[in-house]
């Protein structure tokens, strides 16, 4: 099956390192996909903030560029890994399927444009194409380095499992902890799968969004992770790149590694540390090397 | 007014702390805005509100709720009764994080975000947002930065949203923008997509309802340039 790449924004920024390790594990697994042409910001959550049917529009363009761009395939699959994108994307086909008045608009204004929007576009999550279409089992052929011994906390935040999708369980979801595990690593047990990290009030409001971090990291410390693995470029940013803040605003001294699932897949599946933009992170997980080699844990 | 009047010679009064504090703390019903839950709840698609039975599930599952003005039991209660002023100045609609975990917990399926989220846009079409409520101006640049590019670049927009409230934040993270910046996690580029005109038509050929409803009050950003 051939898939067509939805970046947004954010892999081509602050989240680089998600696109490249979710690139370096597709090319690994020969999953076929290629990047939307031309494509644009989703809207996020401040777009609709501000105006609705323009956000509707902003991220049906997106819907029907990929229709367009699929036209010769039985079924026009999107991966959208960013969880606002998937999120609103989603939410987007929805809500023009129970608003035929908004939809009617949304089509002609799209159409003078000269693009063609049906809906019959299926917006993926990486985690959905990686246990559902692919499966555990291939998965599981492929792993040349498994992660023996590295505790891993699945992170799911909100937006990749709330409210639209139906990939996964809404409280308690489970396919990154089936990934985890099938790439060897032993899967903690804790309720902040789908917590809050706080999202982009880190940016404005930060001591709102502090504590909302903090309580994330140090329960997944408290259950003695080695990793947190995260599936949001937000999420990943907030819980890594705040980690120092958090230590001053609550004198602790806390300190894991925040990874993506496919960085934390990637090195499962032998794929060397540059590809999976290890070096773009603040600092490289030592911990997990060290594990892998056989040796100590450098912090716990 | 009575209110602004009264806070006028409030501000003259150096002592005033001190005295008993006699303004009116209840709102009569005809000061109430009634039509405000109707604007409200069409432009949420969320008619259910009207169905709320004051649970609190929604306000118990909210992650920031202890820090908002209203909880968000209490904003929909509010929303329904017409407490427009209090509802669109309170700090609830600016601290909710869009998580959906009310919406999803909610028995009565209310879509309490999209009931925020029509709070926001209204609030930020009736001029009621804090000036220089970061969460605000981050909305309102990323709306001109996608309506003119069609992409967000997220250096520029920090940067120009702290510049606008908090300079002394941008000195606070700019040793976290160096260390993305020296990663290749950040950048000062602007993001562009090809054809940004055709973009920019299409996004102003169609007109929100918000705006029908609150006719004669245009968005003070459609036209402003980034
Ligand atoms: S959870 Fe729903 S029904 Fe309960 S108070 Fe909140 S909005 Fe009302
Ligand atoms: S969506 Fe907003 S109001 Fe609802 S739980 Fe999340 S932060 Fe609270």
């Amino acid at each position: 099956m051939k898939y067509i790449y939805y970046p947004g924004c954010s892999l081509k920024s602050t989240g680089r390192v998600y696109e490249e390790s979710l690139l370096s594990v597709m090319d690994v697994l020969n999953i076929d996909y290629k990047e939307l042409d031309d494509w644009n910001c989703c809207g996020a959550t401040a777009y609709m903030a501000v105006d609705d049917r323009k956000a509707y529009v902003l991220a049906a363009r997106n819907l029907a560029l990929a229709e367009e761009q699929m036209k010769n395939e039985p079924e026009v699959n999107i991966i959208a890994p960013c969880a606002a994108c998937f999120m609103v994307l989603l939410k987007t086909q929805k809500f023009l399927e129970e608003n035929p008045e908004d939809k009617a608009a949304v089509v002609a204004a799209l159409k003078e444009s000269g693009l063609n929007y049906t809906g019959r576009a299926k917006v993926r999550h990486p985690l959905d194409v990686l246990v559902n279409d692919y499966g555990e089992a291939e998965i599981i052929k492929r792993i040349t380095k498994p992660l023996k011994g590295i505790r891993v906390a699945s992170y799911y935040g909100c937006q990749t499992v709330r409210p639209y999708s139906v990939f996964d369980d809404q409280r308690n979801p489970e396919t990154m902890d089936r990934l985890m595990k099938a790439a060897g690593a032993e899967v903690v047990d804790w309720s902040m799968k789908t917590r809050c990290c706080g999202a982009s009030l880190t940016g404005t409001v930060q001591d709102v969004a502090l504590p909302l971090s903090y309580v994330i990291v140090h329960e997944a410390k408290k259950r003695r992770a080695d990793a947190v693995a995260t599936a949001c470029p937000l999420c990943q940013f907030n819980l890594e790149c705040y980690q120092t803040d958090m230590n001053s605003k609550f004198k602790s001294d806390l300190k894991i590694d925040v990874l993506y699932f496919t960085q934390l897949l990637g090195i499962a599946l032998g794929i060397e540390p540059k590809k999976l933009g290890m070096n773009r992170l603040f600092t490289e997980p030592e911990n997990l090397y060290k594990i892998l080699e056989g040796g100590n844990r450098v912090y716990v | 007014m009575e209110r602004s009047i009264y806070a006028e010679s409030f501000a003259l009064d150096v002592t005033a702390k001190d005295r008993l504090d006699t303004r009116r703390k209840i709102k009569y019903e005809s000061e109430l805005d009634k039509t405000f839950s109707n604007r409200i709840a069409e432009s949420a698609h969320g008619e259910q509100l009207f169905g709320c039975i004051q649970c609190g599930t929604c306000s118990a599952a909210c992650p920031v709720s202890h820090y908002m003005d209203y909880t968000p039991r209490k904003i929909i209660q509010m929303v329904r009764e017409g407490f427009k002023e209090e509802v669109l100045k309170s700090s609830t609609v600016w601290l909710c994080a869009s998580c959906y975990a009310c919406t999803v917990e909610c028995p009565k399926g209310i879509k309490i975000t999209d009931v925020m989220y029509a709070l926001k846009r209204e609030a930020i079409s009736g001029n009621y947002y804090p000036k220089n409520a970061p969460a605000s101006i981050l909305a309102n640049n990323f709306f001109k930065q996608v309506l003119n590019n069609g992409r967000n670049s997220e250096g520029p927009l920090l940067m120009k949203m702290y510049l606008k409230t908090n300079p002394f934040m941008l000195l606070k993270n700019m040793m976290l923008g160096i260390k993305l910046f020296t990663r290749g996690r950040i950048s000062m580029k602007t993001e562009k997509i090809r054809d940004k005109k055709a973009l920019k038509k299409l996004l102003n050929s169609v007109e929100s309802k918000k705006k029908i409803l609150s006719a004669g009050k245009p968005a003070d950003v459609k036209e402003a340039a980034v």
